[in-house]
C-alpha cells in the first residue's frame, strides 16, 4: 500500500547539511498497522512527512496505492492527498470552527454538498464518540477529544491510508490507550492502512502488526511485532523491547554479574515465554525435575498483538550438575539467555 | 457655544466619519490582500517567492517611511487623477488610503503569522490548494487578530484625518486648528477634543466586541 524506496532527505542550510533520512526503504502492506519507532531526532517525523510529500525527499521514490507521488503534478498530488489522512501530535484543529466544521473541512475542500457533508460527518461523530460535542469549539475539548476530532477529520475524505505523526505523545496514558483502541477499531472496521511513528514502545506493542526502528536516519531493524519482541536483533531493538516490558536495564545488576562461572556461583538467566508457554507451569516443573530453586529477580507478562509474552529474570540455585541440567531442561522448551553469574 | 458652532461641529464630525470610513474600507480592501501576499511569498510558506517578497516588502516599507503630511502633498497629481480635484474631503481620502495600505498590509501579515503553521500543514495534508488554505484556514483563523489590527488602523486614521485640513479636507482636526487654535475659541477646541475622544472610544469598543465574538480561544 505504501512503499518507500531508497528514500534520502538532506536538509541544506548554512550551518551544514543534515541527513535526516539515509536510504530508507520500507513496505506497508494493505490493511496493516505499521509502526516506526525511534528516539528524538532519528528522522521519524521527516519519514512520515515524506509519505504525503509535506517534505520533498532529496532522492528515492514514494509509492502509495501504486502511484509514484513524486512524479505527480501539484494538482494530481492534491488529489492523491485526498486519499491519505494525517493526524498530528498537536492535533492542528482550526480554533475558529466547531467540531462539526473541523471534520467537514476536507469535504468542503472538494466542494461537496451540505447534504453529503452531513451524511459523512454524522457517522464519524458517532464512530469517534463525539456526538454531544458537535457544536463545541476545540478550546472546550480535552486533549483526547481533540485527537478524536482530528481522527474524524482525517477520515472524512474516506482515505485508504492514515498517517499518524506521534498521535498520542501529547496525551496521558489512559487517553493514549483509548485513542489507540479507536485507531485499531478504525483499522479493522474501515480496512484502513495505518502508518504511525512514535517514540513509545507501548504504542507499538498494543496495536501494531509490524515495526521498524529508525536510528540516525537509517532503518535499523524491521519485523513483525511478535518477532521483534521475542527476537530483537540489534542492541537498540533490545533496549526498546525492555522499555516496553518495564524491565530494569541489565546494566543495573551488571556490576554484580560475572561473565564466567566460578566454583559456587549461580547463573542469572532471562527467560522468554511466547504464546501458550505463558500458561505452562514450566518453572515449577523444572524445579521439581532438576532439583533446583529459583529466585525471581524480575518478571513481566505482556500482550503483544494477539499473543502473550512473558519475561522472567531468575537466579538458579542448586549444585553445579543440577543447575546445568535445569538450564538444558529450560532451553529445550523456552528461549533462555544466560546473562552472567553471581556468587 | 452658539448654534453656528454646533452646526460646524456636526459638519466636521460628518467629514471625519466620511474620511475615516472611506479610507478605512479602501485600505482594508487593498491592504489585506497585500498582507496575504507578503505572508505567502515568505521563504518556507505556501507560495514561497523570494523576489516577489523582497519587492513587496520594499514597497511597503517605503510607503510606511513617508510622513503623512508630505505624502499628502506629494501625491496631489494622483489625487487629482482619481477624484478630479486636489482639495476637499473626497480628495483627502486618496492620501489617507495610500498612507494606510502599507500599515494594513504589515498588520495583516502579523495577524497571519500568529496562525500556527501546523494548521497550514494539516490543510496541505488534506489536499488544500494555496487559495483554499488562505480562504478556509488562514483568514478565519487570523480573524480576531485582523479585527484587532483594523481597529488600530481606524483609530490611526482618525488622527491622520486631522491633518487633512492642509488640503482643505475639513473634519474635526481642521475645525480644532482653525477655530480653536487660530481664533482662540477655547469652547470649540474643547468640544472637538471631546468628540474625538468619544469617537476613538467608540471605534475601540466596537473593535473589541467584534474581536471577542470571533475569538473562540477564550
Amino acid at each position: 500500500m505504501i512503499e518507500l524506496k531508497q528514500l534520502t532527505k538532506t536538509f541544506v542550510s548554512d550551518g551544514g547539511n543534515v541527513t535526516a533520512l539515509n536510504n530508507v526503504s520500507l513496505y506497508v502492506p494493505r490493511g496493516k498497522i505499521y509502526g516506526v519507532i525511534g528516539s528524538s531526532g532519528a528522522g521519524k517525523s521527516t519519514l512520515i512527512r515524506c509519505v504525503n510529500l509535506l517534505e520533498t525527499p532529496s532522492s528515492g521514490a514514494v509509492i502509495v496505492d501504486g502511484q509514484d507521488l513524486m512524479q505527480l503534478s501539484k494538482k494530481a498530488l492534491r488529489q492523491a492527498r485526498h486519499t491519505m489522512g494525517m493526524i498530528f501530535q498537536h492535533f492542528n484543529l482550526l480554533s475558529s470552527r466547531t467540531v462539526f466544521d473541523n471534520i467537514a473541512l476536507p469535504l468542503k475542500l472538494t466542494e461537496q454538498s451540505k447534504v453529503a457533508i452531513e451524511a459523512t460527518v454524522a457517522p464519524l461523530l458517532t464512530l469517534t464518540g463525539l456526538e454531544d460535542k458537535r457544536n463545541h469549539y476545540p478550546t472546550q475539548l480535552s486533549g483526547g477529544q481533540k485527537q478524536r476530532v482530528a481522527i474524524a477529520r482525517a477520515l472524512a475524505s474516506k482515505p485508504q491510508v492514515l498517517l499518524c505523526d506521534e498521535a498520542t505523545s501529547a496525551l496521558d496514558p489512559q487517553t493514549t490507550s483509548s485513542i489507540l483502541a479507536l485507531l485499531k477499531d478504525i483499522n479493522r472496521k474501515l480496512k484502513i492502512t495505518i502508518l504511525m511513528i512514535t517514540h513509545e514502545m507501548d504504542v507499538v506493542k498494543s496495536i501494531c502488526d509490524q515495526v521498524a526502528i529508525l536510528s540516525q536516519g537509517k532503518l535499523v531493524e524491521e519485523n513483525t511485532v511478535e518477532e521483534f519482541f521475542v527476537n530483537p536483533k540489534t542492541a537498540l531493538a533490545r533496549k526498546f523491547v525492555r522499555s516496553a516490558t518495564h524491565e530494569k536495564p541489565v546494566s543495573e545488576i551488571e556490576h554484580h554479574l560475572k561473565q564466567k562461572p566460578i566454583s559456587g556461583s549461580r547463573p542469572v538467566v532471562r527467560i522468554t515465554f511466547v504464546g501458550d508457554t505463558t500458561n505452562d507451569p514450566l518453572i515449577t516443573q523444572t524445579a521439581r525435575a532438576c532439583n533446583v530453586d529459583f529466585v525471581v529477580l524480575q518478571a513481566d507478562i505482556e500482550s503483544v498483538g494477539n499473543k502473550r509474552l512473558g519475561f522472567l529474570m531468575v537466579e538458579i540455585l542448586g549444585d553445579e550438575q543440577a543447575t546445568k541440567t535445569a538450564l538444558e531442561y529450560l532451553k529445550a522448551r523456552l528461549k533462555v539467555e544466560v546473562l552472567g553469574y553471581v556468587c | 457655544m452658539s448654534a453656528n458652532a454646533w452646526a460646524l461641529l456636526l459638519q466636521a464630525l460628518w467629514e471625519t466619519l466620511y474620511m475615516v470610513a472611506a479610507s478605512g474600507s479602501l485600505s482594508f480592501l487593498l491592504g489585506i490582500p497585500l498582507g496575504i501576499l507578503l505572508y505567502i511569498t515568505r521563504p518556507g510558506r505556501i507560495s514561497e517567492n523570494h523576489l516577489a517578497n523582497t519587492c513587496l516588502a520594499s514597497i511597503v516599507n517605503a510607503g510606511r517611511s513617508i510622513p503623512f503630511i508630505i505624502l499628502m502633498v506629494a501625491i496631489i497629481p494622483l489625487t487629482r487623477l482619481l477624484t478630479g480635484t486636489s482639495i476637499g474631503t473626497t480628495a483627502a481620502i486618496v492620501p489617507l488610503t495610500i498612507a494606510a495600505i502599507p500599515f494594513v498590509a504589515r498588520i495583516a501579515e502579523g495577524a497571519l503569522n500568529e496562525v500556527p503553521l501546523g494548521l497550514v500543514e494539516a490543510a496541505q495534508s488534506m489536499g488544500a490548494s494555496p487559495f483554499q488554505i488562505v480562504v478556509r484556514v488562514l483568514l478565519p483563523e487570523a480573524r480576531p487578530g485582523l479585527i484587532n489590527g483594523m481597529t488600530i488602523i481606524s483609530v490611526t486614521l482618525v488622527s491622520y484625518s486631522a491633518m487633512a485640513g492642509a488640503i482643505g479636507g475639513g473634519g474635526l482636526g481642521d475645525l480644532g486648528i482653525r477655530y480653536g487654535y487660530q481664533r482662540f475659541d477655547g469652547a470649540i477646541m474643547l468640544a472637538t477634543v471631546i468628540v474625538l475622544i468619544a469617537l476613538v472610544q467608540l471605534i475601540q469598543a466596537a473593535g473589541d466586541r467584534m474581536q471577542r465574538f470571533y475569538d473562540k480561544n477564550q
